[in-house]
């Protein structure tokens, strides 16, 4: 078969390089594909509005709902305000090796929180709630830190995330 | 030819953008220092941030717009040897930019917009922000109809001759403004401005944010299309040679065109609100935009061989010794191809759908991008500059000597300041702060790449000045230049016969159409259809 380049591509050499740069794109978006979908990664993408400035109204928000609760099926759901300059409540311990689904909503602003060296990170937009989930393999004393400009305070805001060996529990402190 | 050249109205652009630049370079030296506490007394996050704000606005809206704007009025003129379609709107746009600019700098400059350059709804900064950005953006709309007339009139005056590659580019990069800055004008226009004037009470963030995002991402390769169009048109005849294919050139262009709108969502992986499937879509599209990238690479490494040999290169590697490395046009090249291969690899962590987790909102980004943008594209702001000057005022460059040592320590002082915010990142960094409250164990990790991003920012203001200084003295240079034309490189192979679609543009804005349609139609319309709930204004 002619190679449909010719057309616009007259040296051979040329042609062979576009040929692999389309493949590299192909292969790397492919890639990137079957590992989101065989392994279910997806970046948190949860389409669930609320109204952010009547937080404490709603059920799941409301001051007294918020933190660590266990699901039926042992997973776990921690329920969080990100309100300008902290995470509430602003300890949360959860158990290692436990899947951890966070519910986020903003009580102001926008936030975004990262808990360096995992893989937990979301973006928290006012208007709606996002959802992540992950586990914690590894032990210890972590940071959620607050990763976008939400005001003059932003730099401080950040809160404390414990992970504690399984055989340890892991309750809402 | 001199008379129809448009010298001054590209150099009184291309003035203010540098002007911007060398402000902007001092805001950088001030936020490396204050945002590792390194000296209490500067610690002050309302300056930071203003800085910041500052910065943003100066480096990726002011210099970008006035420098593509000027170089694509003189590329447009040389290459077409045309008078400009309308020389006193031409002005006005300009005037609209300036204007736009001095309105947006009084809130910016007394902290009344310290929202970053991204806005951030619902952060409200001062309505002579918004406007100012208004106005700007309007302005270079002037400059994108000026370009699509003049190739329209051009090949109406020449039927069935082909384009120039140069212009075609630019013209290229003209149409692609127009489309994407759509995203952002509808954001302000009908987000932002009624909003702190107070004429609606709330905005949905998450319409704003995805309206930006149809911007984000394809106004980086606004910013970077002189670039492209220097290293094909302006960089193999000044190393020497010849434009190793003026085809492939176009085909990157087009693709540059098409794919780089349609796939902002990259930009909000991270964000609630748009479901996965959407960002797996504008994910594969991301990929797709480096394929003319990779084929620019080829292209200009083949056309920089080509002249190497011509001078006498043998061997594998033997070419590059002889490349003329004492002309500020080729060293800029080099030295921007490996910024954007460096940069590259990191994008492409970004521009992955799960891998980006790691590092979103780290330091790791504000490397990645200084990098190729303030890297890889402003370098060749830089040559196109020392190239275009001396055509320009009609006065040989002060000193090249100067120009070359410039261009070393730019690109010595961008990987100093980046490659350890790249180590920054995966430290867990966050980008956008102004001082590290934190753990102990992560303030004392993160402090040797801080003090090397101070080095690389002292380096970076010291290059700009001198970049300024050359530029200003060539205009008093007594001696006159002696060739006042732009040389455009020839192509190797002669262009025998152009398919109709690489020389115009209607088939490929009805595909962006399209593609824009499928990929931002349900995602804009959604926020019609969900019951949402907007924000009221917060201050900072």
């Amino acid at each position: 078969m002619a190679d449909p380049l010719k057309s616009i591509c007259e040296d051979p050499l040329e042609r062979k390089w576009v040929w692999i740069s389309l493949a590299l794109a192909v292969v790397m978006a492919g890639m990137l594909g079957y590992y989101a979908v065989a392994s279910n990664i997806h970046p948190p993408s949860n389409v669930e509005t609320i109204d952010s400035s009547r937080l404490h109204l709603t059920e799941e928000f409301a001051e007294d709902n918020l933190g660590v609760k266990t699901n039926d099926d042992g997973s776990l759901t921690v329920t969080l305000v990100a309100a300008r300059y902290g995470f509430y409540p602003p300890r949360i311990e959860v158990p290692a090796d436990t899947r951890v689904t966070f519910r986020i909503a903003s009580a102001d602003v926008l936030h975004g929180v990262h808990v360096p060296f995992t893989n937990m990170t979301t973006m928290i937009v006012p208007g709606y709630i996002s959802e992540v989930t992950t586990l914690f393999p590894q032990t210890g004393e972590f940071s959620l830190l607050c990763n976008e400009y939400c005001g003059l305070g932003h730099d401080s805001m950040w809160s404390r995330l414990v992970v504690v060996a399984k055989s340890a529990g892991g309750e809402a402190s | 030819m001199s008379q129809s050249r448009a010298a001054g109205l590209s150099l009184a652009s291309m003035w203010v953008g540098f002007i911007a630049f060398a402000a902007a370079a001092l805001l950088g030296l001030y936020q490396v220092i204050e945002r590792i506490d390194l000296i209490p007394g500067l610690k002050s996050p309302a300056l930071y941030f203003g800085s910041v704000s500052t910065h943003g606005v100066l480096m990726g809206f002011v210099l970008t717009t006035f420098l593509v704007m000027g170089y694509g009025y003189y590329t447009a003129t040389t290459s077409l040897r045309q008078e400009l379609w309308n020389k006193p709107l031409a002005w006005f746009g300009f005037w609209l930019c300036v204007i736009g600019v001095l309105l947006a700098a009084g809130p910016l400059l007394t902290g009344n917009a310290s929202v970053l350059y991204t806005f951030y709804p619902p952060l409200k900064a001062h309505p002579a922000f918004y406007i100012g950005a208004t106005l700007l953006v309007v302005g270079s709309w002037v400059w994108c109809l000026e370009m699509v007339m003049m190739m329209t009139t051009w090949k109406k005056a020449h039927p069935g001759e082909t384009v120039p590659l140069a212009m075609y580019g630019t013209t290229a990069n003209a149409i692609l403004w127009f489309i994407t800055s759509l995203g952002v004008a509808s954001e302000v226009l009908f987000q932002l401005i009624p909003w702190s004037l107070g004429l609606i009470e709330t905005v949905d963030v998450g319409l704003a944010r995805t309206l930006f995002s149809w911007t984000l991402h394809a106004i980086v390769y606004f910013w970077l299309f002189p670039a492209y169009i220097a290293l094909y048109t302006l960089l193999p005849r000044a190393a020497g040679g010849r434009l190793f294919s003026d085809h492939m050139g176009r085909v990157a262009f087009i693709m540059l065109l098409v794919f780089s709108v349609p796939i902002g969502f990259h930009h909000l992986y991270m964000d609630p609100f748009q479901a996965a499937g959407w960002k797996f879509l504008h994910m594969t599209g991301t990929f797709m935009v480096a394929v003319p990238t990779l084929i620019t690479g080829f292209t200009i490494i083949a056309s920089l061989e080509i002249a190497g040999r011509l001078r006498g290169g043998k061997g594998w590697f033997g070419w590059i010794g002889t490349l003329p490395w004492g002309n500020p046009m080729v060293t800029a090249a080099v030295l921007a191809m490996l910024m954007l291969t460096f940069g590259g690899f990191g994008g492409m962590i970004n521009a992955s759908y799960a891998m980006n987790a790691m590092i979103h909102n780290t330091q790791w980004v504000t490397g990645h991008f200084h990098l190729i943008f303030a890297g890889t594209t402003v370098i060749m702001y830089f040559a196109i500059a020392y190239y275009l000057w001396p055509k320009m005022t009609g006065r040989q460059l002060y000193s090249t000597g100067l120009a070359l040592k410039q261009l070393w320590l730019w690109f010595i002082g961008m990987l100093i300041l980046t490659l350890p915010w790249h180590q920054l990142g995966l430290a867990g960094q966050p980008r956008r702060i102004s001082s590290t409250p934190y753990d102990e164990s992560f303030v004392q990790a993160w402090l040797p790449a801080e003090s090397a991003m101070i080095a690389g920012g002292g380096i970076l203001f010291i290059s700009a000045l001198m970049l300024v200084y050359n530029l200003f003295r060539t205009h008093g240079n007594g001696q006159a230049e002696t060739n006042p034309e732009v040389e455009y490189a020839e192509p190797v192979h002669a262009i025998v016969r152009m398919p109709r679609l690489m020389n115009s543009f209607g088939f490929w804005c009805l595909l962006v159409l399209v593609y824009m349609i499928a990929s931002y139609g349900y995602p804009i319309a959604q926020f019609f259809l969900l019951d949402t709930h907007g924000t009221v204004p917060w201050s900072i």
